[in-house]
């Protein structure tokens, strides 16, 4: 099972923070600090793999990514295939990528809300729910869809939501 | 452009407030990015959480306001500040009717509340109701918030309304419904355990989706539980096959590969079924091949799948093709120049070499890189691969490079898990007695504090009962060479605790022994370690017990003892502590100088760490003095048991009157002239002239009690002439003060010190337990079945320690290094190849020093340090001895070995013919020379065989080269 989703930049600052086992807040901050504290050692061009067993407990894996500014964390469980693992995040960047059309640090700043959904669309529970960033779209334009339409108070102008599910 | 394109967006939402986000929250997004420093975070955090706090205790705020609170208050805790001054207003936003406002609600409810928090409660009915909305979306939320927030307790609450869900018509929603449902399944197994059949239904659905979720839950049940699935094996099997026909809708490929995801869950699946079931994996043999074949290796997930097609192979029943094809991957995975590749590579044959030891040998050359790369993942991966491949043979080498890099490093969890996995290696495997001492002590020097005491407690119980054989010249030279290392560490600086109680314990019981070192030599060091390390009491408390027993051992010898001065100002300076045992133990030192020799020696034997205690429970040796006594008058004993008997039959009147005749009865017990006194004399010296019986003499019982609080080694291996005043009691008193399985009683005579009564107990199991795992040469039966089985499979049965093996196999080394290099030149191969048998043959006895020699060979420099490393890995060949084998082995290892040759032989010869070239065939030839099979008689007709081979060069029997590597 998948325990944790964490975005965090090159500096360090968490983007997104998900755990799927219950941690409280300095828990979290912790275990932020801890990850970012191994993967800023590291060098580039090593694997992408991490035994992370020190801060996580028993059993833990870590895969990471490196884009420009991000790294994109996944922390699961024996359960899991590492190198598949690597691929999901791959399908979270390209639905990012899809999303906000050429994603940087700045989109996911001030979309906090929309890339807790798509991470909810991809895992759910803990568990790989959709792997296909073009499924994951899908959803994702669904839910905006019927949000606009049930928020009736909504002022957002036609452009911008336009712009939105583009 | 892209930066036009980026500030552009960035405007937009500046004055529209994408997402319905406000200018106020963008200004704290922007700030808190441009904060130089944590603190300044920190405030500008702290403030927002100010401004916050007031505006959403404002009555009457806008839904869309209120919103965006919710959603910068999920921001202030992700920056880790405390926002649950806001919880409820999150929880109050589920209620919403509004999709979005709702949606906003649950997202923030899963990310604040666990779920035993006390508002779940206010959530619970909100959920329950969304859970029948008609709006397949609220429903969606509704099982994300589930999944999240419902604990054990509240599972009943929820869990019909999820059942239906998984007849939903959205296949999203089934979908989730059975996540949901796993989670539960996850949090308490048995609130679903009624519903596991829904999941095997949802295994035919008609939506490959979910019936790619349903496979999570059914991993979980089946790795629980392998023999009720059984059935589903042909199922899987089928689905499986589908899968990588492609016959499922092209929405599932990814990368071009059919649905990736659910191929790893079926394989993992598979693993499980198939392991140890041969009926089972023969059905999948056919489908993992045809994976094999078509996977494609260039992407990623492509590779995946392989891997976990490996795993898979590695975990069924053996099949020799599908274990050739799994070898061909790890060779193209080490190959590769991806790290991650390589990583799975080497994990990968960590898992094969348990069923196919030869394929390792083929990679050397790939682990020896990785163990030298710079990539620390890699590095420890590595380490996971050769403590799997360890023997006696090359012990050493990994060993070695384990403290090596224990030493490099700084994390401490790290170091922790590689130093126990040195000494497990090292207790196991330790080719002498020497060797494990030198290797301990580098452990203990460089990661003392993180390993466990009992290591230590292993270490001097070692020393004292050497390797277990009676050879008492051999552990006295392990002993005085114990000493000599300990004199010589003992002055470095910073010594961790364990290490020093160690070094005192050795040194106290030892130091003096083979009359080297001077009485006060020894005590000097050891007073300097009590000054040193003032401030650690345990070490300071085996420093004086150390410098007690050498004053003992010299009183006991006839020689006069004077105290260094040092020494006895320390002794005064405990004396004073304000440690209670350090005074006892200061005061007890005084006390034995002051003793005479016969006294010292018998409550100070020297050398009598190891010698079993013999408890003798009757306490025989007072029937004399019970005997006097009764002559002169006393009432006989009569065991409480029958004292209660007679109570019962001759008061059978009252309750009261039964207590009170009790009291008459332990009264006239109290009155009873001097029973506890004898009990504190000890007995080897007192017991036959009883007329001093009665005398209880002060100092008498400090000495006893003295040699009881001498620290000992560990519960049972030590020097216990223990007296308890509980076997005593035991015979007057009530039977609760006694305790027989830990009292040692005083009736330790001459005879029993000088041991050869032998107590069973728990104790001298250990004993002889930590003996059998110490000596490599015997089978070691202690270690799990598995252990023994990856040990026949891999080394083809237990070592024997190397008589001539080292610089042998250096030699052969040398010449495949230089054979390989001109490979494909037939010529070299023969000459190399004479050259080494003749070297083998006429090899002197191991000169394991040789290792660090420079190898001068023809060959390249990059090449010669690699081959250097593999001595240690290649020696093996010699090591399984052929005399010996059938000997030492114990008959399961045999029986385990026999079950796997067939295959093992049989695969490798497929494997090994089309895969290897080049090098890989000159060493395999060289190897010939050393082949060894389990028997006699086979390795009689191999070696004929080998001989025959091994002057044409142009033979490629895989064979030859199976015990080369392992």
């Amino acid at each position: 099972m998948i325990r944790s989703v964490m975005v965090m930049n090159t500096q360090g600052k968490p983007r997104l923070a998900k755990f799927y086992d219950f941690q409280p807040v300095e828990k979290q901050q912790e275990l932020i600090r801890s990850v970012f504290g191994v993967l800023c050692s590291r060098a580039e061009n090593v694997s992408n793999f991490l035994e992370a067993d020190s801060i996580f407990g028993p059993d833990s894996r870590l895969v990471y990514k490196h884009y420009a500014t991000l790294y994109f964390v996944l922390v699961f469980d024996s359960s899991e295939n590492e190198l598949a693992m690597l691929d999901l995040i791959q399908v979270f960047v390209e639905t990012l990528d899809k999303c906000f059309k050429n994603v940087c640090e700045l989109d996911l700043v001030f979309n906090y809300c929309k890339m807790h959904t798509i991470i909810d669309e991809i895992i759910f529970g803990g568990q790989v729910l959709e792997t296909s960033s073009t499924e994951v779209m899908k959803a994702i334009e669904e839910i905006s869809k019927l949000e606009t339409a049930s928020n009736s108070i909504s002022l957002v102008p036609k452009s911008v939501s336009g712009w939105r599910t583009r | 452009m892209e930066q036009l394109k980026t500030i552009g967006r960035e405007l937009a939402m500046g004055s529209q407030g994408g997402f319905g986000q406000s200018k106020e929250f963008l200004d704290l997004v922007k700030s808190i990015g441009e904060a130089r420093s944590k603190a300044e975070e920190d405030r500008i955090v702290l403030h927002e959480i100010e401004t916050l706090k007031r505006r959403i205790a404002e009555p009457d705020i806008p839904k869309r306001k209120m919103k965006e609170y919710i959603i910068r208050l999920v921001y202030v805790e992700m920056l880790g500040h405390d926002a649950s001054f806001g919880y409820i207003h999150a929880v109050k936003m589920t209620h919403d009717d509004s999709l979005l406002l709702k949606r906003t609600g649950y997202l923030a409810v899963t990310l604040f509340l666990n779920e035993d928090h006390d508002l779940i409660i206010l959530i619970v009915n909100t959920i329950q109701k969304d859970l029948k909305s008609d709006n397949y979306l609220v429903v969606c939320a509704a099982l994300n918030a589930v999944c999240r927030l419902i604990n054990e307790e509240t599972i009943p609450a929820v869990l019909p309304q999820v059942v239906e869900l998984l007849g939903h018509a959205k296949e999203g929603v089934r979908k989730k419904a059975i996540m949901a449902l796993h989670r539960f399944h996850h949090k308490s197994p048995s609130s679903v355990s009624h519903l596991v059949s829904n999941f095997r239904k949802r295994l035919c659905d008609n939506d490959p989706g979910v019936m790619g979720a349903t496979l999570c839950p059914l991993f979980d049940l089946i790795s629980v539980d392998v023999n009720s699935y059984k059935d589903l094996v042909v199922s899987f099997v089928s689905i499986l096959k589908q899968v990588a026909e492609r016959r499922l809708p092209k929405g599932y490929d990814y990368h071009q590969m059919p649905a990736p995801f659910i191929q790893i869950r079926l394989l993992k699946i598979l693993a499980l079924l198939g392991s140890g079931d041969k009926l089972a994996s023969e059905n999948m043999y056919t489908v993992i091949g045809d994976i094999f074949r078509k996977c494609d290796s260039s992407s990623n997930i492509g590779n995946a799948v392989l891997y976990e097609c490996i795993c898979c192979v590695s975990s069924i029943y053996p099949n020799p093709k599908l274990l050739e094809a799994a070898a061909e991957v790890i060779s193209r995975f080490l190959k590769s120049d991806s790290h991650n590749l390589k990583y799975l590579g080497i994990d990968a044959l960590g898992r094969l070499i348990k069923i196919s030891p030869e394929i390792a040998e083929q990679h050397q050359l790939a682990v020896i890189d990785c163990l030298e790369d710079p990539d620390d993942t890699l590095k420890r991966k590595t380490f996971e691969l050769l403590y799997k491949m360890t023997k006696s043979s090359n012990v050493e080498v990994i060993v070695n490079r384990m403290i090596d890099y224990m030493i490099s490093i700084n994390d401490n969890h790290y170091k922790t898990y590689i130093a126990s996995r040195c000494v497990e290696l090292a207790e196991q495997f330790a080719p002498s007695n020497h060797w494990f001492i030198q290797t301990m002590n580098k452990v203990f020097e460089h990661a003392g504090d993180l390993v466990n005491i009992k290591v230590a407690h292993n270490l001097m119980r070692l020393i004292a009962e050497g390797f277990g054989e009676d050879d008492d010249a051999a552990d006295s030279q392990l002993r005085s060479s114990a000493v000599e290392s300990y004199l010589l560490i003992i002055g470095e600086p910073k010594l961790p605790s364990v290490f020093l109680q160690v070094i005192c314990w050795v040194l106290g019981e030892y130091g003096t022994a083979d009359g080297k070192y001077s009485a006060s030599y020894i005590t000097g060091k050891l007073c300097d370690v009590a000054e040193s390390y003032s401030n650690d009491e345990t070490v300071k408390a085996y420093a004086v017990t150390a410098i007690m027993k050498i004053y003992a051992f010299e009183i006991a010898a006839g020689r006069k003892v004077d105290m260094l001065d040092e020494c006895q100002s320390l002794v005064e300076e405990l004396s004073a502590s304000n440690s209670t045992d350090l005074q006892q133990r200061a005061y007890e030192l005084q006390a034995v100088i002051s003793l005479d020799a016969r006294a010292v020696e018998s409550i100070m034997p020297s050398d009598a760490s190891c010698e079993d205690i013999e408890i003798d429970g009757n306490l025989s040796f007072l029937n004399s003095y019970v005997q006097q006594a009764l002559e002169n008058g006393a009432q006989p004993y009569i065991p409480e048991s029958e004292r209660s008997g007679m109570l019962n039959i001759s008061n059978f009147r009252s309750q009261d009157q039964l207590e009170v005749s009790m009291h008459g009865l332990r009264f006239e017990a109290y009155e009873l002239p001097k029973p506890p006194v004898p009990s504190r004399i000890p007995p080897p010296l007192l017991a036959p002239s009883a007329e001093l019986v009665p005398v209880s003499e002060p100092s008498y019982s400090r000495e006893t009690h003295q040699v009881a609080t001498v620290p000992s080694v560990s519960d049972s291996g030590s020097l216990e002439l223990k007296l308890r005043l509980d076997g005593v009691q035991r015979k007057w008193g009530k039977p609760t003060y006694s305790s027989p399985s830990s009292s040692t009683s005083n009736s330790t005579s001459q005879n029993t010190v000088n041991g050869t009564t032998t107590q069973v107990d728990g104790a001298s199991n250990v004993n002889s337990k930590a003996r059998t795992t110490y000596d490599s040469r015997r089978p070691q039966v202690e270690i799990s079945p598995e252990k023994q089985k990856l040990a026949a499979s891999l080394f083809g049965g237990s070592s024997q320690t190397e008589k001539r093996p080292t610089l042998a196999s250096h030699k052969a080394a040398k010449a495949s290094s230089h054979a390989a290099e001109k490979s494909q030149a037939p010529k070299a191969v023969v000459v190399s190849n004479e050259v080494t048998v003749e070297k083998t043959n006429h090899q002197p006895p191991p000169d394991l020093l040789d290792l660090g020699e420079p190898t001068v060979t023809t060959s390249s420099a990059p090449l010669v340090d690699p081959f250097k490393q593999l001595e240690g890995l290649l020696d093996s060949t010699q090591v399984t001895s052929t005399v010996n084998h059938g000997a030492t082995e114990s008959p399961d290892i045999i029986s385990l070995y026999a079950n796997t040759p067939a295959s093992v032989q049989s695969s490798s010869a497929e494997i090994s013919v089309p895969s290897n070239k080049d090098d890989i065939n000159v060493t395999s030839t060289l190897a010939t020379q050393f082949i060894k099979g389990p028997n006699p008689k086979d390795a009689l007709e191999k070696d004929a065989l080998v001989r025959q081979l091994g002057v044409t060069p142009s033979s490629q029997n895989p064979n030859l080269f199976r015990d080369l590597l392992g």
